[in-house]
């Protein structure tokens, strides 16, 4: 595999998994536009783990999922208290916490970056994305997932029906922080050098991007999604310096053509009614 | 009213919304298996009684008992739990679900909420809990529905999508907020059949309904409430002969209580 393929490869498995970290908040009815703050502390623990310790970065990985993933339970008791814009302004507010604080934190470099030892390639990172598209996938075929829309479509009726609408909103929020956290770290360990000034809310905002024009309706949109966001400005290299702008007005025409996402609810029952028949033909 | 403990028991319960009393000091009864209407003028605290029992508001003052329970401090979520299910007036359906999701919602009630949440039940299509909820959709003559979107449904199937809902949480008292509403007379005809069948198996149930015809043929025993007041509580045929009750409803719009039809 060339190095640019494999670099396209690597980007597109961890974008995917951070538009499930996104997904799991926005399908419960959360902005989180502190994503970037989770990613970073998964990405910096994950980095310590191996460096100082010798932890094999698979282990550290899913250790930083777990971190990242306590973050989010802790923090989503005072978080979750607000919504909506509020909400939005909470998340980034920790968003900028966390950056901050690793500025401060000369242990792992402070505002010079941190150079991670151990590398893992796009095997690993691969595999991962699939494991995260599969745990998704499973989760919101269980009650769970009809659980969390009811719960984001109608929080009174949702709770009046029985449902725990707190409980099921930290768990969205907690899940999607542990995913966020497995990214930062798996980017870490493939990079091998991460920096605090990175992890910015504009970072946070394009997750939540891939996953609004993806559609949240189903869990193929943050799949399409980050996809596309990966891919589309690597087909726009030709235009140099007017493919983001190219790209720019791309997601402004998806955005007025489907406002619910490129993939609805609606798309899917579709696609499969017209391929239902043909089956029987056969 | 019978000498056993009653299924439901309202107990000097008052609500004040800003400076407005919503619900003055009401208290009634229901036994199980029993059938009773909650009627009164628009504005008079049917739904407020309603949101009360379940737990969407809290009481300013009083006591709601189920099944000698004393449940006015539970959260509206555990409610449920203990045998409390109801519809909407104005109807709250998920907008991003199918009817059978809708209706799988309350499915789990009953287990623990933890492994209820893991249940994998739209994993594959043939799974028990779907098929529970097929059986009763099927029941109520809405299994074609199954699988489409709530939105675009006729609202009075909308409203029978709700009641699969509050039966599918296997209560023990079902609050039915106008659930004749937006039906025509053979919808409502098919709806009184089947809410004998669920009175049938043990469910005590009350209903708030303007329809007077759906009353006189439904329910044995009539609450009425003025400015959340109780006025008066007697049997279907009398109500119409009582004269707070021909008071209140003098003037008012409400063409509904046409007393002599019922
Ligand atoms: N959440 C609320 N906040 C403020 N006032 C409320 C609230 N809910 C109900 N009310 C008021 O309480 C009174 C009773 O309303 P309620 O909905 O219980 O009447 P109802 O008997 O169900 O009437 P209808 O037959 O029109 O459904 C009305 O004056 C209403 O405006
Ligand atoms: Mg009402």
């Amino acid at each position: 595999m060339s190095g640019y393929l494999e670099g396209v490869l690597v980007l597109l498995a961890i974008n995917a998994i951070l538009a499930y970290a996104a997904f799991l908040p926005i399908v419960a009815g959360q902005l989180n536009l502190g994503i970037a703050g989770f990613v970073a502390a998964g990405a910096y623990f994950s980095a310590y783990l191996s460096n100082e310790f010798g932890v094999p970065p698979t282990v550290a990985a899913l250790a930083a999922a777990v971190f990242a993933g306590l973050i989010g339970l802790i923090v989503s008791f005072p978080l979750l208290r607000t919504r909506g814009i509020y909400l939005a302004l909470a998340t980034f507010a920790f968003g900028q916490v966390v950056q901050a604080t690793i500025l401060n934190l000369n242990v792992v470099g402070g505002a010079a970056g941190y150079p991670v030892r151990e590398f893992v390639g796009f095997g690993v990172i691969g595999a991962f994305a699939l494991a995260v598209v599969a745990a998704v996938y499973l989760l919101f075929s269980t009650r769970f997932g009809i659980s969390i829309t009811a719960v984001s479509d109608d929080e009174t009726a949702a709770d009046l029906m029985g449902l725990s609408v707190r409980g099921l909103q930290t768990a969205a929020f907690t899940i999607g922080a542990a995913i966020a956290g497995l990214a930062g770290a798996l980017y870490a360990h493939h990079f091998s050098y991460i920096e605090a000034q990175n992890y910015t809310v504009l970072f946070s905002i394009y997750i939540v991007l891939y996953v609004l024009l993806g559609g949240t309706q189903t869990i193929f949109g943050p799949l399409l999604g980050a996809a596309v966001f990966t891919l589309l400005p690597e087909f726009l290299r030709g235009s140099a310096e007017w493919r983001y702008v190219i790209f720019a007005c791309l997601i402004l025409a998806l955005m007025a053509w489907r406002p619910q996402g490129a993939v609805t609810v609606d798309l899917v029952r579709r696609l499969l009614r017209n391929r239902r028949p043909e089956g029987e033909r056969a | 009213m019978s000498s056993a403990r009653p299924m439901l028991a309202l107990d000097d319960v008052s609500k004040r919304f800003g400076g407005l009393k919503v619900i003055d000091g009401l208290s009634f009864e229901v036994a199980a298996s029993e059938r009773v209407a909650l009627i009164g003028p628009n504005g008079a605290g049917k739904t407020t009684a309603f949101n009360l029992i379940t737990g969407a508001y809290p009481v300013d003052s009083g006591r709601v008992l189920l099944d000698g329970i004393d449940i006015t401090a539970l959260p509206a979520r555990k409610r449920i739990r203990h045998g409390l299910a109801r519809t909407f007036q104005n109807i709250r359906l998920m907008a991003h679900l199918s009817v059978i999701e809708n209706v799988m919602i309350t499915q789990a009630t009953h287990s623990g909420a933890f492994t209820a949440m893991l249940q994998p039940v739209n994993l594959w299509r043939e799974n028990r809990w779907r098929r529970e909820a097929l059986d009763v959709l099927a029941a109520a003559g809405l299994g074609r529905y199954a699988d489409e979107p709530t939105g675009a449904l006729p609202y009075g199937i909308q409203k029978q999508v709700e009641l699969v809902r509050a039966l599918l949480a296997k209560p023990r008292v079902l609050l039915l907020d106008e659930p004749a509403a937006g039906l025509n007379p053979a919808e409502t005809d098919a709806l009184r059949e089947r809410l004998e069948m669920v009175s049938r198996s043990g469910i005590a149930i009350v209903v708030v309904e303007h329809d007077m015809h759906f009353i006189g043929a439904f329910c044995r025993r009539v609450i009425v409430l003025n400015f959340g007041c109780k006025i008066a509580e007697c049997a279907t045929g009398e109500v119409h002969a009582h004269p707070r009750v021909r008071e209140a409803y003098l003037g008012s719009e409400s063409e509904a209580f046409d007393v002599e039809a019922a």
